[in-house]
């Protein structure tokens, strides 16, 4: 199958069942989007397909044909994105193994909404599990992301 | 399951040393932790250090001319880049950027040309403490905090004196440091201009160290140095180590804690797409594909016949009764004064029984190891505590010697203390599956393994009754415990099993402060046994015992008809360090002010792993749901590092802590764990995150730890605000409203 993953296109030979994730990291090499639950329910495999946040690990990659696909690896160059950013400077990361998800739940946050309350961040980010407990530094973060999304317009 | 320690013995013998050497110098790592690391800690650094460091210093030289100014824990290389040999693993509390702060102050380096590595598994980079290579108990800056300091000043010692060499002074008391630099009057030379001779120098003795006002880095807020790495999806954890023709696998276990393999059969398995073999291993049948998918799709194809055994019999409920049988009879007494007996006839008679249930670690990344065979050793990579039992344990298997093993540490997706068992479980059987198969190969479980996969933090129930005197302080105190010992049966039992006690099961119990102010106290301890395996889970014995001592208390203050507060403050001495946490949380939160219509406060209090942590919640109820709103936190480590970390690292320990205060339970029926995922071993979620605000009393105190510490106070805090908000005293955890 074909699939464009970060702008590249790329052949794979996968199983039809295969989880987008596994294709990801097991096929393509692309670790970043990481396992934790296999069922939807911790977010950490979170990537984008055409913009929207989409767990990758109950995906099948059969059914992203024509579909553009963005993973940690690709949201920002060098860690530019807006909320790669506002991560670092609110020094939200702990052990860090959630925190793909967690990016890539935050920005498509924003996407949709550019200001999002504490509520519209509770209600986005909720499906993304950290055990570390980072939640609090995260609402910080996205709302700086949200200023420095403003900022680089 | 597989559970057997009997295979353990070469690696236990090195293991049991090191941990009797700590008792035989009058102390067990209880008292460690409690004594910190100013006295018995500073002398190990001294018996250790200088040697260690002699020694890779010479190694180093010899094999890296080019790299320049190496030692165990600092190379500087030509470009001005420093790099730190992190000897513990970073796990999110970190220390990839708190033990660099240390080596990089007394270094005088550029700050923002450090760069860490996690050190080898080597005798060089063992626990100063504990005697192995291992990362837990709230200890990694303390421990490491004078030999670091002493590794950073002596790199700094010879670069002076490489300098002075370089520019012919007869002394080097005009020379001085900054940043990365040696000064002498106009003289001016990087270190990295200097490390290749530095390194041939002799080591210096007696290297002076700062004075704490002269500190750069210690004590200022310092922004973590693993972020990038975190945020673009690069920094490397076990799982996603790769290796030239790797295949992975994962392992069908016992369903039931205790079963024996009776048959397989692989046919449908072998059919998968992407299965390559699969094999028997000591804990199971492994399925190795070509990738995680093949795998996983191979295993769910296998069909394994077990013999349950008597494990097919456990259930909570049974357990439940057994305990509560246990708690009527008196235990192993941990501590005891007085005529306890006697004065609880003297007075009304105040009884409860608490309890905490079984709880898995679930970090979120699952557990996973990748092992390579050679030639001449074996390379193993993963996320792990426990370096030295790694290593060892899988020199036994493969048949090598320790040294033949190469632990590669990566970063660990949590670790929470799951990461450090002693039968290094998923080490060792990612050990068997390579050597089953002659493959390389990375072993990964899913959430459902890791959720079924034991070691969890053990059920406990307390029973405990007290009379109160005339002043309404308790007069009489006593509480029995029942749990099973995470320590029993372990290389560590020796050092800590006294008596029939197992330190780790009442710390916070028989140690609490309150009981020096109660004249007739008891703490008791019944360990009974099962087939489940259990293991320090976040601020192990203390995640029970903060939830039931400050649970009573605050019952015994209620029926003293006294102010939750109040009553503390007069059972603690007033210069004591659990006053100073709880006197500044109550001072910051701002105790008996008028709260928002609904809400209720709660407070607690509570030392562990050299630390005191006070915390005040403020709650609400709602269709008996528990919301918790704001969380104001008060620490008293001693001596800080990073302002950053300690606040971070509370605000974790909340979250932590909260999680399995509101919903974690781990249950039995029939021998199998009833939960399996998220869906149903639920934990802390974004959306109620309570806005934390941490406080640190200014010490000059022992330094503690604090990965742990922020833990134990919160499930006490938020059920003693439920208390005062509805009246109802929930004595069990998760917290459920009647």
């Amino acid at each position: 199958m074909k699939l464009n993953v970060n702008g590249q296109e790329h052949e794979v030979d996968a199983p039809a069942d295969m989880p987008l994730l596994w294709v990801l990291r097991d096929l393509i090499g692309l670790t970043g989007t990481k396992f934790g639950c296999g069922m939807a329910q911790c977010g950490a495999c979170t990537v984008h397909v055409d913009g929207a946040a989409t767990r990758s690990c109950i995906t099948p990659a059969a059914a992203l044909a024509g579909k553009k696909i963005t993973t940690i690896e690709g949201i920002g160059k060098d860690g530019d994105h807006p909320v790669q950013r506002a991560w670092i400077e609110a020094d939200v990361v702990q052990c860090g193994y959630c925190q793909s998800g967690q990016i890539m739940a935050a920005a498509a946050l924003l996407k949709q909404k550019p200001q999002p309350t504490d509520a519209d961040i509770d209600a986005a980010m909720s499906g993304n599990i950290c055990r570390c407990g980072t939640y609090q530094r995260i609402r910080t973060a996205v709302h700086r992301a949200a200023e420095l999304s403003v900022a680089a317009k | 399951m597989w559970r057997d320690h009997s295979d353990l013995s070469g690696v236990v013998d090195e293991l049991t040393r090191a941990v009797s050497l700590t008792r035989e110098s009058g102390t067990s790592r209880r008292a460690f932790l409690k004594a910190g690391a100013a006295t018995s800690a500073g002398l190990v650094v001294a018996c250790f250090m200088p040697l260690g460091m002699r020694r890779v210093f010479a190694e180093d030289v010899a094999k890296k001319p080019a790299q320049t100014l190496p030692n165990a824990f600092v190379r500087i290389a030509p470009d001005n880049s420093v790099t730190v040999l992190l000897k513990h693993s970073e796990m999110g509390q970190g220390v990839w950027t708190s033990i660099p702060m240390v080596v990089a102050d007394e270094l005088d380096c550029d700050w923002s040309k450090v760069k860490v590595e996690h050190a080898p598994a080597a005798p060089e980079y063992k626990h100063t403490v504990f005697g192995i290579q291992m990362t837990g108990g709230s200890t990694s800056t303390w421990e490491s905090f004078a030999q670091l300091r002493e590794a950073g000043a002596t790199a700094r010692a010879l670069l002076i004196a490489a300098a002075a060499k370089k520019w012919n002074l007869a002394g080097t008391s005009d020379c001085r440091t900054e940043n990365g630099f040696v000064l002498c009057g106009d003289k001016k030379a990087s270190y990295g201009e200097l490390a290749e001779a530095a390194a041939k120098l002799p080591l210096p003795t007696n290297v002076a160290l700062k004075k704490p006002e002269e500190f750069r880095l210690i004590g200022k807020p310092t922004k973590r140095l693993d972020s990038k790495a975190k945020v673009t999806g690069t920094a490397e954890f076990g799982i996603d180590v790769k290796r030239p023709g790797m295949l992975v696998a994962t392992v069908a276990r016992a369903p039931v804690f205790g079963a024996k393999l009776k048959s397989f059969d692989a046919t449908k398995a072998k059919a998968v797409a992407g299965v390559v073999d699969v094999v028997q291993v000591p804990s199971g049948v492994a399925v190795l594909g070509k990738h995680f998918w093949a795998a996983k799709q191979g295993r769910d194809a296998l069909i394994v016949d077990w013999d349950l055994g008597e494990g097919a019999k456990i259930s909570s409920e049974g357990l439940r009764a057994e305990y509560r049988k246990l708690a009527q009879i008196k235990g192993a007494v941990a501590k005891t004064a007085g005529d306890v007996d006697a004065a609880l006839k003297a007075g009304k008679l105040i009884e409860a029984e608490y309890e905490v249930p079984f709880l898995a670690h679930a970090p979120m990344e699952p557990e996973n190891c990748t092992v390579e065979i050679g030639k001449d050793g074996a390379d193993i990579w993963t996320g792990t505590q426990f370096q030295t039992l790694d290593q060892g344990l899988s020199a036994q298997i493969l048949g090598l010697k320790p040294e033949q093993v190469r632990v590669h540490t990566t970063f660990l997706g949590g670790g929470f203390g799951r990461r450090a068992n002693p039968t290094c479980d998923y080490v060792t059987e990612a050990v068997q599956v390579a050597k089953a198969s002659g493959k390389t190969v990375k072993v990964v479980w899913t959430r459902e393994d890791d959720i079924h996969g034991g070691y969890y933090r053990p059920m406990w129930l307390s029973r405990l009754r007290a009379t109160l005197g005339k002043d309404g302080k308790p007069a009489a105190w006593a509480h029995t415990l029942v749990g099973q010992s995470i320590i029993a049966g372990t290389p560590f039992a020796a050092a800590m099993i006294k008596d029939g006690v197992d330190a780790t099961s009442v710390e916070g119990a028989a140690d609490s402060p309150y009981l020096e102010a109660v004249p007739a106290h008891r703490v008791d301890l019944h360990s009974p046994t099962s087939p489940i395996s259990v293991l320090w889970w976040r601020s192990v014995g203390h995640s029970n015992t903060a939830f039931v001592v400050e649970g009573f208390v605050d019952e015994l203050a209620h029926a003293a008809k006294q102010d939750p507060l109040k009553y503390r403050q007069a059972l603690l001495p007033e210069k004591s360090r659990e006053r100073l946490a709880l006197d500044l949380a109550a001072e910051k939160f701002g105790w008996g002010k008028p709260l928002p219509k609904g809400h209720a406060a709660g407070i607690a209090v509570h030392a562990s792993f050299g630390s005191y942590v006070a915390q005040i919640a403020e709650v609400s109820v709602e269709n008996k749901q528990i919301k918790v709103h704001r969380v104001v936190c008060a620490i008293d480590c001693g001596p800080v590092v990073n302002p950053l970390t300690i606040e971070a690292q509370m605000q974790s320990g909340i979250a932590f802590g909260l999680g399995a205060a509101l919903h974690s339970e781990l249950s039995f029926k029939a021998g199998r764990v009833e939960q399996s995922n998220f869906h149903n071993y639920t934990v802390l979620r974004s959306n109620e995150m309570p806005r934390v605000e941490v406080h640190i009393v200014p010490s000059t105190d022992k330094m503690g730890g604090v990965g742990e510490p922020g833990t134990p106070p919160i499930a006490p805090a938020v059920a003693n605000a439920v208390f005062a908000a509805t009246g109802q005293r929930l004595r069990q955890l998760p917290l459920r409203l009647a």
